[in-house]
C-alpha cells in the first residue's frame, strides 16, 4: 500500500487552476522527486497535501486514509511533515528550541531528547550552536535545523519544498548530502526541486510537472537520461 | 554576531542567596517604607503589587503570544465587579473571598475567551482596535446596567465591599502579631505579595513550557508554527484566557482593598497604562515587566509629592497645576524612554536580539 496516493488532484486560486488533475504515489521508504519550472504547480501541490490550500477536486490518501478536512496542525500528528520553502526556521528560537518544536505533538519526553541527540550526531555543527538563535545561522545551517526539526517530528512522509533555494552551490551540494543521509535513516521523502539534476541523482523515482500537469514520470535514472528532460531541465 | 539564549538557568548557591535576600527585603519593605514615609506609601506598594499582577497578565497576551490588547482593563473590571456584587450590601450577598476571588478570575477568563474567539484571524492594529472597543463596551455596560434591573448600580458604583476575611479574621482591620501592630495596608501587602508570587510562578512556568515555545513560534511565523502541529486557535485562546485570569484576580483584590469600585476606574487610560508597563519594562520578560509595573506605579506618586513643593521653592508660586505637570513629565519620560531604549528597561535576551536585528535592517 502506498504511503501517499494522490488521484486527479486539482487546486485553483480564484479562477486560475494551478494544479490541473495530477496522479502521484509514493511507497514506503522511497525518495521521490517532483521537478518543474517556476509556476508549474509544485508548491501548490505540497501546500495542498498538508492542508494549507483547499483542493478543488480529486483525492489525497495518506497512510490509507483520506485527508480531506484534516486541519493543518493535525498532519504532523499523523506523520505528514513539511519543511516549507525558505526553511521556516523560527529565527528567534535557539537551535535546541527549534528542534524541540519538532516534538511539539509528541508526549514522550525521553524519546524527544533521544531524537534531538540523534540529530546532533547527524549534524555535529548544530550541537556546537545549540544555544544560538537560529536566525543567526548561515543558510546551510538553517536548512540543517529545518531537517533536524523534521526528523524529531518522526515523519512517516517528509515533504521538502525547494531545500536548495537561495543557497550557494557549495551549500546546495551539502544540502543534498543531508537529504541522502536522512533518506538512509529510512525516512520516506517527497522532494520538490528546481535543481533537477541533483534531485534526480539522489532519488529513486521522479515526476516532471509542467503548467499544472504531470508530463513525465518514472525511474530517476531513466529521467536523467531522457532527452526531453535533458533539454528542458538539465540544460544540455 | 553570536547570540546565546539560556532558557533554564542552573540553580546554584548564588541563586538561592539572591532569592533569600529578595524574600527578606520584600518582607520588611512595608515597615521600612511605612516608617520613613507614612502608611500612604505602603498603600502605593499595595497598588504596585496589583499592577504587577495586571502587567504580568497582559504580558502573557502581548509579550508571550504577541497579540496587542488595548482593552485589558475589562478583565480587571470583570474580576472586580464579580467580587463586589457577591460581597457587598448591593445585593446583600456576602460570599467569602475564597469563593468570589476564584470565581471572578474564572469569569474574567471566560470573557477572555469571549474576546478571543471573534478576533482569532486579526493581527496587529486591527486586533488592537477590536480589543480597544471591547474594553470600552465592558466599561459602558457597567455604567449603564442600573436600569431596568439594577445590576451594577451604574456610575455610582458599588460601595462597602467586604474586605478579605477568613472566619472573622479580616485584612481590613489592624492586627497584632508578636507585639507588632499590622495596619490593614500591611495585611493586604502580604496577601497581595503571596498572590503576586503565584502569578509570577504561573507566568514563569508558562514561558518555559512547550506552550511558551509555541507562543514564540506563533508570534514569529504562524504558518510554520501550524505546520509544526501547533493548534494556533487553541493557544491564542489560551493566551487570552490566562491573561484575563490574572487580570480577574487583580480586579477582585482591588475591589476588596478599595471597598468601593465604579466604572470610572476601568477606563481606556488604565489599559494604556498597563500596556506601557509591559512595553517599558521589557515585553515578554517577567523581571522586566515587574520592574515596569513597579516604576510606573511609584514614579507618578513621587512626582505628585515633588512637583508642587518644587515649584513653590523655585518660583515662589504654582506655574503649572501639579496634576497636569505630573502627567506631562510622565508622558515625556515615556517618549524619551522609547527613543533611547525601545526594547524596554530590562528586556529578555531574545527580545534584545530582535531589536538588534531590526536596527541592522534585517
Amino acid at each position: 500500500m502506498s504511503i501517499l496516493d494522490i488521484k486527479n488532484l486539482q487546486v485553483s486560486y480564484g479562477g486560475i487552476q494551478a494544479v490541473k488533475g495530477i496522479d502521484l504515489h509514493i511507497e514506503k521508504g522511497e525518495l521521490v522527486t517532483l521537478i518543474g519550472a517556476n509556476g508549474a504547480g509544485k508548491t501548490s501541490t505540497l501546500r495542498t497535501l498538508v492542508g494549507m490550500e483547499k483542493k478543488s477536486g480529486g483525492s489525497i490518501s495518506f497512510d490509507g486514509k483520506d485527508t480531506a478536512g484534516t486541519p493543518v496542525y493535525n498532519f504532523v500528528r499523523q506523520g505528514l511533515v513539511m519543511v516549507p520553502e525558505g526553511r521556516g526556521v523560527f529565527s528567534k528560537l535557539t537551535v535546541a528550541e527549534n528542534l524541540r518544536m519538532g516534538g511539539y505533538h509528541r508526549n514522550d519526553e525521553d524519546g524527544i531528547k533521544a531524537d534531538i541527540e540523534h540529530v546532533f550526531e547527524l549534524f555535529p555543527r548544530l550541537k556546537e550552536r545549540e544555544k544560538q538563535l537560529a536566525g543567526t545561522l548561515s543558510g546551510g545551517e538553517q536548512q540543517m535545523v529545518a531537517m533536524g526539526r523534521a526528523i524529531v517530528s518522526k515523519p512517516k512522509l517528509l515533504l521538502l519544498d525547494e531545500p536548495s533555494m537561495g543557497l550557494a552551490p557549495l551549500i546546495v551540494a551539502k544540502i543534498f548530502e543531508i537529504i541522502r543521509m536522512v533518506a538512509e535513516q529510512g525516512v520516506t521523502m517527497l522532494l520538490v526541486e528546481q535543481n533537477a539534476r541533483l534531485a534526480l541523482e539522489v532519488s529513486q523515482r521522479g515526476y516532471v510537472m509542467e503548467s499544472g500537469r504531470i508530463t513525465m514520470s518514472g525511474n530517476a535514472q531513466d529521467l536523467l537520461n531522457d532527452d526531453r528532460v535533458r533539454n528542458a531541465y538539465l540544460g544540455e | 554576531m553570536t547570540v546565546s539564549v539560556t532558557t533554564t538557568p542552573p540553580a546554584n548557591g548564588k541563586k538561592v542567596l539572591g532569592f533569600l535576600a529578595s524574600a527578606i527585603i520584600l518582607a520588611i519593605l512595608p515597615f521600612v517604607v511605612g516608617n520613613a514615609f507614612g502608611n500612604s506609601w505602603v498603600r502605593t506598594l499595595d497598588f504596585a503589587l496589583l499592577y504587577v499582577m495586571l502587567a504580568l497578565g497582559l504580558n502573557i497576551v502581548v509579550g508571550f503570544a504577541g497579540l496587542l490588547d488595548l482593552g485589558f482593563i475589562a478583565f480587571y473590571a470583570v474580576g472586580a465587579y464579580t467580587f463586589a456584587l457577591l460581597g457587598s450590601p448591593h445585593f446583600g450577598i456576602h460570599l467569602p473571598f475564597y469563593i468570589t476571588l476564584p470565581l471572578g478570575a474564572l469569569i474574567a477568563a471566560c470573557f477572555g475567551l469571549l474576546l478571543g474567539t471573534p478576533v482569532l484571524k486579526l493581527k496587529g492594529d486591527y486586533l488592537a482596535i477590536v480589543t480597544l472597543g471591547f474594553g470600552e463596551i465592558i466599561r459602558i455596560f457597567l455604567n449603564n446596567l442600573n436600569a431596568p434591573y439594577n445590576l451594577t448600580n451604574g456610575p455610582q458604583g458599588v460601595n462597602l465591599i467586604d474586605p478579605v476575611s477568613v472566619g472573622g479574621f479580616s485584612l481590613g482591620k489592624t492586627h497584632e502579631f508578636f507585639g507588632i501592630s499590622f495596619n490593614s495596608v500591611y495585611m493586604y501587602y502580604y496577601f497581595f505579595l503571596a498572590l503576586t508570587v503565584l502569578v509570577v510562578i504561573m507566568a514563569w512556568r508558562l514561558q518555559h513550557s512547550r506552550i511558551g515555545r509555541a507562543w514564540v513560534a506563533m508570534r514569529e511565523d504562524d504558518i510554520a508554527a501550524a505546520a509544526m502541529g501547533i493548534n494556533i486557535r487553541n493557544i491564542k485562546l489560551l493566551a487570552f484566557a490566562l491573561g484575563a485570569l490574572s487580570g480577574g484576580v487583580a480586579g477582585g483584590l482591588f475591589a476588596s482593598f478599595q471597598g468601593f469600585i465604579s466604572p470610572e476606574s476601568f477606563g481606556l487610560l488604565e489599559s494604556i497604562m498597563i500596556l506601557a508597563m509591559v512595553v517599558l519594562g521589557g515585553m515578554g520578560h517577567i523581571p522586566g515587566v515587574i520592574l515596569g509595573a513597579v516604576v510606573l506605579t511609584i514614579a507618578p506618586e513621587i512626582l505628585r509629592d515633588v512637583i508642587g513643593p518644587l515649584q513653590m521653592a523655585t518660583f515662589g508660586k504654582m506655574i503649572v497645576d501639579p496634576e497636569n505637570a505630573r502627567m506631562l513629565l510622565f508622558g515625556l519620560a515615556l517618549v524619551v524612554m522609547m527613543l533611547v531604549r525601545p526594547e524596554g528597561m530590562w528586556p529578555s535576551k531574545r527580545r534584545k536580539a530582535e531589536f538588534d536585528d531590526a536596527k541592522k535592517g534585517h
